[in-house]
C-alpha cells in the first residue's frame, strides 16, 4: 500500500465528554474509494466530518489523537480550517444545493477564493466530472431547486470538484436517492477515484461491496476491521464483522 | 337485517357535541372582536372623514378648527420614522447576526437574549423616562427629532432583534454546511447565503416594528415632543411634532370640531400603518414563493 494520504493516530473524538468514537487507528490510501460502514450511531459521520473540520461547527466537540493530511497535523494551531475545506472536501447526505442557478452553485466556491482561470471551463469541467454536464448544459441559468433530487446530488459533487480538491467525503450520498440514481452516483465513483481520493460512508454494505477498494467497520465508536473490501466482506477476521457484513445483526 | 355497524354510538356522539360547542365559540369569539373594531373605524370615519381634505393634509395647527391640519406633524412622523429607521435597522441585524452566527453558546449570550426578549415587553412609557434622562438631558439633544428618534431606536431594537434571529435562525444549516464545504469563511457565508434567505423576513419584523414607532405616543410626550408646532423641522437637532401627538393634542380640547380632527388624523395614521403591514404581507409572501 502506498502512503496514506490521510491517517488517523490514536484518535478520540467526544461531544461534551462523551466520546462517539474511541481510539481509531485508520490509513486512508490515496487515489482509492474507502468506505466506512457500521450500524447507526456508531460514530463513522463523526468521524468522517473530523477530516474535514466540519466537527468544528458542533458545540462541544473534543479531539485527542492526531489526524494527519500528507503527514501534517489537520488540527495543529497554526492550521486554517479554511484551508483544510479546500483541499478536502465533502458532499452531504441530503442534497444542498445553494438557492441559486446551476452556475452559481459550481462557480461560487472557485470564485470566492480567487481560483485562477476560466469560470466557464471551470463549471463545463466539474459539471462533465460529475456526470450532469449533458443534462443540464442548455439550462444552466436555472434554479438548481428545479433539478431532480438525483441530479441535485450529482451536483453537489460538481461543487466539490470544481474546488479540485485531493480528497472528498461523501456522507451517505444515495440514502436519499432512488435505486437508479443510486447507480448513476456509483459510477461516477469509479471514475472519479482515478483523481481524486474518495471517503464514503454508507449504511448500504452492497453499496460498500460494490464500490469500495478498503473498507472500514465500525461498531460503538471503536475500529472493528479495517483492510481491502475483499477481504473484509469474504474473509473477515473479527467476528463481529462476519456478523454484520452478513446480516445478522444491525 | 343486522344492526347498521356505521351507526353513531352514544358515546361518538357526545364527542362530537363538543367538538361543535367548541367551534362555535371560538368563531364568536372572532367574530366579537372583529365588531368592536368594525365599530372603531365607523365612528373614527363617520366623524373624520367630513374633515379630511386637502386643506387638512396641507396646513399646520391652528385654534380655528376649519384652518387647523397636520402638515407639521405629518412631516415630523416622517422624520422621526426614517432617522428611527437609520438607527435601529442597522445595529438590531447586526446584533442579530452577531446573535445567531458568532456569538459563543454560553451563559452570557443566553443572559444577553433573555434580556432582549424581556425588553421587547417593557412598556414604551419607561423608554420615553430613559430617552429623557439619556439623550435630552444628558445628552442635551433637548426635544429634538433625533432624541426622539433614539428614544424610539430603543424601544424597537428589540423588536427587530427577534424578528431578524428568527429569519436567520430559519436557514437551514445545510446551507451553511455546503458553503463551508467548499472553503467559504464565516463572512462569506453569511453574505452570500445567510443574509439573503433572511431577508424577507427581517424586512417583514423591521416594517412591524416601524409601524409600532409610527402609533407610539407615551414616550415621545414624556421626552418632550411639541403639541403645536407652526414649522416643520429643517434638521435633525429641530424641535418636532408627531401624529400621535398632534391627535392626543386635539382630543384634549374641550371644543368637539377638534374631536372630528383627531378622527380625521386618526383615518391618516391607519392608513400609512395600513400601507405598512400590506408591505410587510407582500414581502413575506413573495419570499415564501422563491
Amino acid at each position: 500500500m502506498s502512503k496514506p494520504i490521510l491517517q488517523t493516530n490514536g484518535l478520540t473524538i467526544s461531544y461534551s465528554g462523551n466520546p462517539a468514537v474511541r481510539n481509531v487507528t485508520l490509513p486512508i490510501p490515496e487515489k482509492k474509494i474507502t468506505a466506512i460502514i457500521g450500524p447507526s450511531g456508531c460514530g463513522k459521520s463523526t468521524l468522517l466530518r473530523s477530516f474535514n473540520r466540519m466537527n468544528d461547527f458542533v458545540d462541544g466537540v473534543t479531539h485527542d489523537g492526531k489526524i494527519l493530511y500528507r503527514e501534517h497535523d489537520l488540527y495543529a494551531s497554526n492550521v486554517d480550517p479554511v484551508e483544510v475545506r479546500l483541499r478536502i472536501g465533502m458532499v452531504f447526505q441530503k442534497a444542498n444545493p445553494f438557492p441559486k442557478s446551476i452556475f452559481r452553485n459550481v462557480a461560487w466556491g472557485p470564485e470566492i477564493n480567487g481560483m485562477e482561470g476560466d469560470i466557464n471551463h471551470r463549471v463545463e469541467t466539474a459539471l462533465t466530472q460529475a456526470a450532469l454536464w449533458d443534462e443540464v448544459s442548455d439550462r444552466l441559468g436555472d434554479s438548481a431547486l428545479n433539478l431532480s433530487g438525483g441530479q441535485q446530488q450529482r451536483l453537489c459533487i460538481a461543487r466539490a470538484l470544481a474546488m479540485e480538491p485531493e480528497v472528498i467525503l461523501m456522507d451517505e450520498p444515495c440514502s436519499a436517492l432512488d435505486p437508479v440514481s443510486t447507480a448513476h452516483i456509483e459510477d461516477l465513483l469509479f471514475i472519479l477515484k482515478e483523481k481524486y481520493t474518495i471517503v464514503i460512508v454508507t449504511h448500504n454494505m452492497q453499496q460498500a461491496a460494490r464500490v469500495s477498494d478498503y473498507t472500514a467497520f465500525m461498531e460503538m465508536g471503536n475500529l472493528v476491521e479495517y483492510g481491502e473490501t475483499d477481504q473484509v466482506f469474504t474473509r473477515p477476521k473479527q467476528k463481529r464483522t462476519e456478523e454484520y457484513v452478513t446480516g445478522r445483526f444491525g | 337485517m343486522s344492526e347498521n355497524p356505521l351507526n353513531v354510538g352514544q358515546q361518538l356522539a357526545r364527542r362530537q357535541q363538543v367538538a361543535m360547542t367548541f367551534r362555535i365559540f371560538c368563531t364568536g369569539v372572532t367574530f366579537f372582536a372583529m365588531a368592536i373594531l368594525a365599530i372603531l373605524i365607523y365612528q373614527v370615519t363617520s366623524a373624520g372623514a367630513g374633515w379630511l381634505d386637502w386643506q387638512f393634509l396641507t396646513s399646520f395647527p391652528s385654534r380655528f378648527p376649519e384652518k387647523a391640519g397636520i402638515k407639521s406633524a405629518f412631516v415630523g412622523t416622517l422624520w422621526l420614522v426614517s432617522l428611527t429607521a437609520l438607527f435601529a435597522i442597522p445595529t438590531a441585524v447586526l446584533a442579530a447576526i452577531y446573535l445567531e452566527e458568532y456569538a459563543p453558546k454560553n451563559k452570557a449570550t443566553i443572559f444577553i437574549e433573555i434580556n432582549i426578549a424581556n425588553l421587547a415587553g417593557v412598556p414604551s412609557i419607561v423608554y420615553g423616562i430613559l430617552g429623557l434622562a439619556i439623550f435630552v438631558r444628558f445628552f442635551g439633544l433637548n426635544r429634538s427629532v433625533i432624541a426622539g428618534a433614539l428614544t424610539m431606536s430603543l424601544l424597537i431594537l428589540p423588536v427587530i432583534i427577534i424578528a431578524s434571529k428568527e429569519a436567520i435562525r430559519a436557514v437551514p444549516s445545510s446551507l451553511r454546511q455546503a458553503a463551508f464545504a467548499v472553503g467559504a469563511t464565516r463572512w462569506q457565508v453569511v453574505s452570500a447565503h445567510v443574509l439573503p434567505s433572511a431577508i424577507p423576513g427581517i424586512l417583514t419584523g423591521v416594517i412591524l416594528a416601524l409601524s409600532r414607532a409610527i402609533g407610539e405616543t407615551a414616550p415621545l410626550i414624556m421626552i418632550g415632543a411639541l403639541t403645536y408646532v407652526a414649522f416643520l423641522p429643517e434638521g435633525p437637532m429641530d424641535e418636532f411634532t408627531a401624529l400621535p401627538i398632534q391627535i392626543f393634542n386635539w382630543t384634549a380640547r374641550p371644543q368637539e370640531e377638534f374631536h372630528e380632527l383627531a378622527a380625521a388624523g386618526i383615518i391618516v395614521l391607519l392608513a400609512i400603518l395600513l400601507v405598512m403591514n400590506a408591505t410587510a404581507v407582500y414581502i413575506r409572501y413573495r419570499g415564501s414563493k422563491k
